[in-house]
């Protein structure tokens, strides 16, 4: 077999693959957005009311929670997603493909959604919170109806980071044959010295990250603006 | 230390009583830190409570106390006839309905519209919806922004900030409102409004106002009473005109001395000698005292030459009061004799 020149590819016959490929990325990013995204939620705001000073104010907790986070948040997703892929085969029932990779997205989206959400939270100013609990307010309440809606303009900035990040972490997900564009381009562009087609699935994952951030910063600043 | 009842209420209900109220926290290397310590202290309802102090006194956490955002240590704090202290949390957000609050960077929600602020406090009091339209609009009227409804807080000025506050405050109609340092961010034509307002709020609505401050400006615009704090203890309390007539304690002097003035300092009185070779006398002068006709009057008579070199005569809840300090010339028989004379008419003193 001879290595094809640069000019020869097959891009022209592979189209219908690329979109199937582009939908799988779609559908294991949008599941670890709408599951990552609320579990990461939870997480950090679980993270923020523990801390010292918080409403739910609790060392343990809080020491608990910081170590679990900071010990997963590092790991490269290259090497989380075949770590994690035992507890896939028990919580999802299988270790290889969309569904293993989904889950092993979602826990790693968390972690790190957790940060960006406590982090986020944190920019509150502390008298808004003391004003609620003056007028009454229960610490959940304070929590849900106070915080969140105070900390949105960042956490949608946050979320939109992440959302990009989540992206770059499907192209590993082949690695458990799991599909998606980032893949793709590593089967049929990279090792097939097809550079058409890797720039194709390039330009696509482009596209996803610029439509992604041009709404995160036009939601964020209408929120912001108001 | 327990201040006299206004007009209002019975005073031997006080709205708010505090008794041995103490705040300690942990400090570093288990030195404990005692922000509040030991504070008797009576509010009749309807009346305007000032608490002054410079910051570090002790003010702001005392009045956290009140409504138990911070709980207190020890010590007795009886709210409209309810303990407040050793209350279980859900218990304290039945009382902290009750109870208003107002703050000096006003605290609003960034993320509501004026009338999502103004929500807020009767969602969580359980209020239903039509009952909240109509609450809103009425409140919105009262503090003059009936226009500014869907503005968003950022929109808003310093002083339209904090009326919004107010009004948010005001929303479960409180018996009590805590004001922390409310004219503190403001400017003095805004501090002024808001002062008004609160004014208002006293008057028309009856509620109680507890407002700590260090503005002396604020104590003598609106307050009845005033509690002088330092180092976390009241050091001096009583009805505005005579703590501002007769200040006691050093720290209260100086806090008088920022609106009216006293005697004059070590400074003052060496910068006064040199303009001036006869002797220095401070006269005070009281609502109740002798009229100032018959404290000339003796001068004139006498023919005793004096020149006022220093303070003023003030205005503190419609009485008047003044400190004097004039320059007396003249032989000095002459002097002495019209000062003895002088003596007998109104609280002198000579200065060195």
């Amino acid at each position: 077999m001879t290595t094809p020149s640069v000019l020869e590819t097959r891009l022209g016959e592979l189209w219908p693959d690329i979109w199937h490929a582009t939908g799988e990325t779609l559908v294991m990013v949008a599941w670890t957005m709408v599951l990552g995204g609320a579990l990461g939620l939870l997480l950090g705001l679980a993270l923020y009311l523990t801390r010292s000073r918080g409403l739910f104010a609790n060392r343990v907790v809080s020491a608990v929670l910081n170590l679990l986070v900071n010990f997963f948040r590092p790991i490269p997703f290259i090497i989380f997603i075949a770590a994690v892929q035992p507890l896939a085969r028990e919580v999802v029932g299988i270790g290889i493909g969309m569904r293993a990779a989904i889950f092993a997205l979602i826990l790693a989206a968390m972690f790190g959604i957790a940060r960006i959400v406590e982090q986020s939270l944190v920019n509150v100013p502390p008298g808004v919170i003391e004003a609620a609990r003056a007028m009454g307010a229960s610490r959940l309440r304070i929590a849900l109806t106070v915080l969140v809606p105070e900390a949105l303009a960042p956490m949608i900035l946050g979320y939109t980071f992440a959302f990009v990040a989540v992206i770059d972490m499907t192209a590993v997900a082949g690695l458990i044959a799991a599909g998606g564009i980032g893949n793709f381009a590593q089967v049929y562009g990279y090792r097939q010295y097809d550079t058409a087609v890797t720039w194709v699935c390039v330009l696509i994952l482009v596209a996803m990250v610029q439509i992604v951030q041009v709404v995160g910063n036009l939601l964020a600043n209408r929120i912001l603006r108001r | 230390m327990t201040t006299t009842a206004t007009d209002a209420g019975d005073p031997a209900q006080p709205l708010l009583r505090l008794r041995g109220v103490t705040k300690t926290y942990p400090g570093r290397r288990g030195a404990a830190v005692t922000a509040v310590d030991g504070v008797d202290l009576d509010v009749a309802a309807g009346g305007i409570q000032a608490i002054v102090g410079y910051s570090g006194a002790g003010k702001s956490t005392l009045v956290r106390l009140v409504n138990a955002l911070e709980p207190a240590t020890s010590g007795s704090i009886v709210v409209d006839g309810v303990e407040v202290v050793g209350l279980p949390e859900r218990r304290l957000r039945q009382v902290r309905l009750g109870i208003g609050m107002i703050f000096q960077q006003f605290n609003l929600f960034e993320s509501r519209t004026v009338w999502g602020n103004l929500a807020y406090p009767l969602q969580v009091a359980g209020v239903g919806k039509a009952e909240q339209q109509r609450r809103i609009s009425e409140l919105l009227h009262f503090v003059g922004l009936p226009d500014k409804a869907h503005a968003h807080p950022r929109h808003l000025s310093g002083g339209q900030k904090q009326r919004v506050g107010i009004a948010r405050a005001l929303a479960t109609s409180p018996k009590l409102l805590l004001a922390d340092e409310a004219t503190s961010a403001l400017d003095p034509d805004t501090t002024q409004e808001v002062l008004e307002l609160l004014k208002r709020v006293n008057a028309e609505l009856g509620t109680t106002i507890v407002a700590i401050t260090h503005e002396m400006d604020v104590v003598r615009t609106i307050a009845d009473n005033v509690a002088v704090m330092e180092k976390g203890r009241v050091v001096e309390s009583g009805p505005v005109y005579d703590v501002f007539s007769a200040p006691r304690q050093p720290v209260t002097r100086r806090f008088v001395r920022t609106v009216v003035d006293d005697e004059p300092d070590a400074a003052a009185l060496a910068a006064l000698r040199e303009r001036h070779p006869g002797r220095l006398v401070k006269l005070e002068l009281r609502e109740d005292g002798p009229r100032q006709a018959d404290v000339f009057g003796v001068l004139s008579r006498r023919q005793v030459p004096f020149a006022l070199v220093y303070g003023g005569i003030e205005e503190v809840r419609g009485a008047t009061f003044g400190n004097l300090t004039l320059a007396l010339d003249g032989p000095s028989a002459e002097v002495d004799a019209a000062l003895a004379e002088l003596r007998d008419v109104v609280p002198l003193k000579e200065l060195a």
